[in-house]
């Protein structure tokens, strides 16, 4: 274990924690989430670890439940959680919400409401770099559910066959939604897919943060000199349902499975890692505090956010400004109607 | 002046830009060989540039996103229009929206090219004509050249356009060969052309209408009927001054597009035309498109489908006599009403 990574695991993993806790109480009390919300709480060692992995300028892809994948790969929490709020000030204007953060000032390319489509974006991001003549990688993050997608397949194979440097990683938690991998996936792992595109799969326990960190490294590594890209299984657990629908039911899952994953959560996995290294409760404490005040700022900051304006509809959806011949003196009937009365949709708060 | 066909406007447009913009790229199956307009490119472009590609449209559109996000320009040539509905996810929930999402953080500058290969006995699906399902995405210019001139200015201008463009191009209109202005010939997005210019009735052609259209009203002129041809070239944005301008001019109109009758091209300038030029029109307005079935195998019967100079020239002729309803002759939608119809188009193109 390197110490000062792992202090920085720790830092990342308690922020995106702390983060979702802090959604999942915006939503319970109706204080001003609306839509959907799914949380990865559980599987914070697969995110972080292979984050760390990257470098600042390679690039990252999310999916649906990904709030903690930009935090790990080191976005300001604020404008984050103002997104998730729908607010102007969110890192997307409140165009995009919970399933689709970006940041691309972090190498955060955003995320798909649509399970398995960013993988093969990913795979564009790794073959843009090699155009460009850079060395930057590009990871894809997914879940099990996507290994059964065809964008996955597709997007291994052209990746597989052009040689870029791409790592993939599913954050195998067991379910997809609520359906069980056993059930929908006649292979053994998903990492033994991989060999099909003549690739390597590591599984790797998802829980450990080095553990990942070293796989996703060998990976990032090989990727970046040119050997192509690897598929990475990272075995997590999910703690919540598959979304904050406000009645958790996860009477579908075995007790002992529960309690077995339970017993073994990554980032008290790491706080006592670092405990037997010989850094101090104390120490550990005062940084869990920092995080935690660092989250209470990024909910101030949304809260105290404006909301979007009726004229903001329209934006961000050209780049280039539509042109067209000159308009002509309008003829005698009224008006047409005007922009769609925005005053008229219920503000973000509603639910 | 040079004298070039239409495909080779697409060729010339492409080399010009590639060479111009090294972030330009190119994938397209088999793009390396066969007639594919990209045939020869790998040997001046490398194979970076002009990647192999595998059958994976939705593998490969993913990409071209990943690299637009990331600093690219890739045109994406599906060679058939309905190869497209492969890639329909990445086209629609990604390529349009993702600027959006993502609060205008990245653009997603790609060209779309579709050949449409209807009238060519290639069945129902090799036949569409798909730009009236993506004219309700907003997000995605439309572009729709119907000759060599525009074809190349057209498509240079998308590939410099930092917005997706999808260029849909009448396979029919491929070996058309024209005059097209020398030196770097850009036609801007967004501006129609008055391909003929007359006073008594408009006619809003789009594709290889307009040549049927230009027919039409070579053959009327003999009669002292004058049609004005607007060739919208774009269909988002549309030059909807220019539409009607012209028919503030005549007072009547004719929508010739060869895609089907239902919430396609010609039922949205009809709307527009009625909602904003309605003190302008003389007379109903008439659609001359192809009824809501599919296209037929059958040369005998496919003919029956699309806009022809007879069927254009019938219902601008029944417009100025008064003859009302002026409609179009093409089958309507019902069983009951389809052989009689049927048996006047019969009349009409003297089959």
């Amino acid at each position: 274990m390197n110490r000062e990574r792992d202090l920085e695991a720790l830092r990342r993993m308690l922020r995106i924690r702390r983060f979702e806790e802090a959604a999942m109480d915006i939503v319970r009390k109706g204080q001003g989430i609306a839509g959907s919300v799914h949380v990865c709480i559980g599987q914070e060692a697969a995110v972080v670890g292979s984050c760390l992995a990257l470098r600042a300028d390679d690039y990252m892809v999310g999916y649906h439940r990904s709030h903690g994948h930009p935090i790990a790969k080191g976005a300001a929490l604020g404008p984050l959680m103002a997104e998730l709020m729908g607010r102007r000030t969110g890192v997307c204007h409140g165009k995009g919400g919970s399933m689709h953060l970006a940041d691309f000032s972090v190498g955060s390319l955003g995320e798909t409401a649509i399970v398995g489509a960013g993988i093969p974006q990913a795979v564009g991001a790794a073959y843009s770099a090699r155009v460009r003549g850079t060395d930057q990688v590009a990871l894809a993050f997914f879940g099990d559910g996507a290994a059964n997608i065809g964008s996955f397949h597709e997007g291994l194979n052209l990746a597989a066959a052009w040689g870029l440097g791409a790592v993939f990683v599913c954050e195998n938690n067991l379910y997809a939604m609520s359906t069980a991998l056993a059930d929908t996936m006649a292979s053994e792992s998903v990492a033994a897919r991989a060999a099909a595109y003549r690739m390597p799969g590591v599984i790797v326990d998802g829980q450990d943060v080095d553990a990942v960190y070293d796989v996703v490294s060998a990976a990032v590594e090989r990727g970046r000199a040119g050997g192509g890209p690897t598929l990475v299984e990272a075995r997590t657990y999910r703690y919540r349902d598959h979304a904050e629908y406000g009645n958790m039911d996860l009477s579908h899952r075995p007790a002992e499975e529960v309690e077995h994953w339970r017993s073994r959560d990554p980032v008290e996995l790491l706080h006592a890692r670092l405990l037997a290294d010989g850094i101090s409760e104390t120490e550990l404490a005062a940084l869990a505090e920092t995080v935690a005040e660092e989250v209470r700022a990024a909910v101030r900051f949304a809260k105290q956010s404006p909301q979007p304006a009726p004229e903001e509809l329209f934006e961000d959806l050209w780049a280039t400004p539509i042109e067209t011949t000159p308009a002509m003196p309008a003829p005698p009937m009224p008006s047409p109607p005007g922009p769609v009365p925005v005053a008229a949709v219920p503000a973000g708060g509603a639910r | 002046m040079r004298t070039m066909s239409y495909r080779e406007a697409l060729r010339v447009a492409m080399l010009e830009e590639m060479r111009r913009d090294p972030s330009v790229v190119v994938f397209c199956e088999d793009g390396r060989f066969w007639t594919m307009p990209t045939n020869g490119f790998v040997d001046e472009f490398g194979p970076d540039r002009v990647p192999v590609m595998p059958i994976s449209e939705e593998g490969f559109t993913g990409a071209a996103i990943g690299a637009a996000m990331t600093g690219l320009r890739p045109i994406v040539d599906y060679t058939i229009a309905n190869l497209m509905y492969v890639a329909w996810d990445q086209i629609v929930n990604h390529a349009a929206k993702n600027r959006y999402l993502f609060g205008g953080q990245a653009s997603v500058p790609i060209v779309f090219r579709a050949a449409m290969k209807y009238a060519n006995a290639t069945a129902a699906q090799h036949s569409d004509r798909p730009y009236p399902q993506l004219m309700n995405v907003p997000g995605l210019k439309i572009v729709v050249p119907s000759t060599p001139a525009d074809a190349l200015g057209l498509l240079k201008s998308a590939i410099r356009d930092d917005d997706p463009v999808v260029f849909f191009e009448p396979l029919r209109l491929w070996g058309v060969k024209g005059e097209v202005p020398d030196g770097d010939h850009l036609v801007p997005i967004g501006r129609a052309a008055v391909a003929r210019e007359g006073e008594d009735v408009t006619v809003v052609a789009i594709g290889d209408a307009v040549p049927a259209a230009l027919r039409a009203a070579a053959g009327l002129a003999e009669r002292g009927v004058g049609l004005e041809v607007i060739d919208p070239r774009t269909l988002v944005p549309l030059d909807k001054a220019a539409i009607l301008a012209s028919v503030a001019k005549t007072g009547r109109l004719v929508i010739a597009d060869p895609a089907h009758r239902t919430c396609g091209a010609a039922a949205e300038i009809a709307a527009i035309v009625a909602e904003e030029g309605f003190a302008f029109l003389r007379a109903p307005i008439v659609r001359v498109v192809a009824p809501d079935v599919h296209p037929p195998f059958s040369p005998a019967l496919e003919r029956l489908m699309y806009p022809t100079p007879e069927r254009i020239a019938a219902a601008a002729a029944a417009l100025v006599r008064g003859a009302a309803p002026a409609a179009d002759p093409a089958p309507p939608a019902t069983a009951a009403t389809d052989t009689a119809a049927r048996d006047t188009t019969k009349e009409l193109v003297g089959g």
